[in-house]
């Protein structure tokens, strides 16, 4: 278990990376696709089984699709060479250093976190998450249909030939 | 069932801890790094992707339904966002027929 948590990372952390540095959009989205496959992984490692398969399904079904979709109707699949100046480049990687050093830091010299144990394997499940979904969270739930039309009508706003 | 709930007992939160933030990194690294407005979204998704995890283990080691269903709603949020943000980048394409987010300066002054 500790093997496959530490296996699931490096192929997170890796791919990351290359999503940063590689410059062919289509080589990007295929990084990102197998970070997000290596990210259910991790979901099912937590117990969280519905979380896994809605990710497999939202982002790698229907999000990076619709990346590959528009990439291919921009005709952007060669590798362009967009790229900033050299010391926006080494500015950008040394703040993204220094970030994630601040951030590790300040976690660990805060406060201790304590897991509460013993540890419930079933609430993960579709079952679980409906009950808390459907008596706790209904209107968020509800709301959150009206900011999907809105979204929709916004996208084809903007997907309008002349405005 | 009983082999999957005890491994969140061998590993330590301080890992989902500090993968999490590795990952929030990288993301904000990319966006600082890259011109290409598509490839700007995929760093944003990375670190939208760093808090559903951590959200994950924090609802996982505290045995909290709650952040799961919270994570559920980042999902949906994400979409419309990327929805919306791609036909941003077709709209761009269209009027200055170029992908580059150093056009889109007029904001800028």
């Amino acid at each position: 278990m500790v093997f496959l948590f530490y296996f699931l990372s490096a192929i997170m952390i890796i791919c990351a990376l290359m999503v940063v540095f590689s410059k062919n959009p289509i080589n990007n989205v295929i990084y990102l696709i197998v970070c997000f496959l290596a990210m259910a992984g991790h979901y099912i490692l937590l117990n969280a089984q519905f979380l896994a398969v809605v990710h497999v399904i939202v982002y790698t079904g229907a999000i990076m699709v619709l990346f590959l979709f528009v990439i291919m109707l921009l005709n952007l699949n060669k590798a362009i060479i967009l790229r900033k100046s050299t010391v926006t480049r080494v500015s950008a990687v040394i703040t993204g250093g220094i970030f994630f050093l601040v951030l590790l830091a300040a976690t660990r010299q805060t406060f201790e976190i304590h897991a509460k144990y013993p540890f419930a394997s079933d609430f993960g499940l579709v079952s679980g998450i409906g009950k808390v979904l459907f008596n706790e969270f209904l209107l968020p739930f509800e709301i959150s249909s009206i900011l999907f039309i809105s979204a929709m009508v916004g996208a084809l706003m903007f997907g309008k030939k002349d405005v | 069932m009983k082999e999957i709930s005890s491994a969140i007992q061998l590993i330590p939160l301080e890992n989902y801890i500090g993968l999490s933030v590795a990952l929030f990194s990288i993301g904000m690294m990319g966006v600082l790094f890259r011109r290409n407005t598509i490839a700007i979204l995929m760093c944003l998704e990375l670190m939208f992707n760093s808090v559903n995890l951590l959200l994950t283990a924090f609802s996982a080691y505290h045995s909290d339904p709650a952040g799961q269903v919270f994570v559920f709603f980042i999902m949906i949020v994400a979409a419309a966002e990327i929805a919306i943000g791609l036909s941003i980048v077709v709209m761009m394409k269209r009027n200055v027929d170029s992908v580059d987010i150093n056009l889109l300066n007029r904001l800028k002054w």
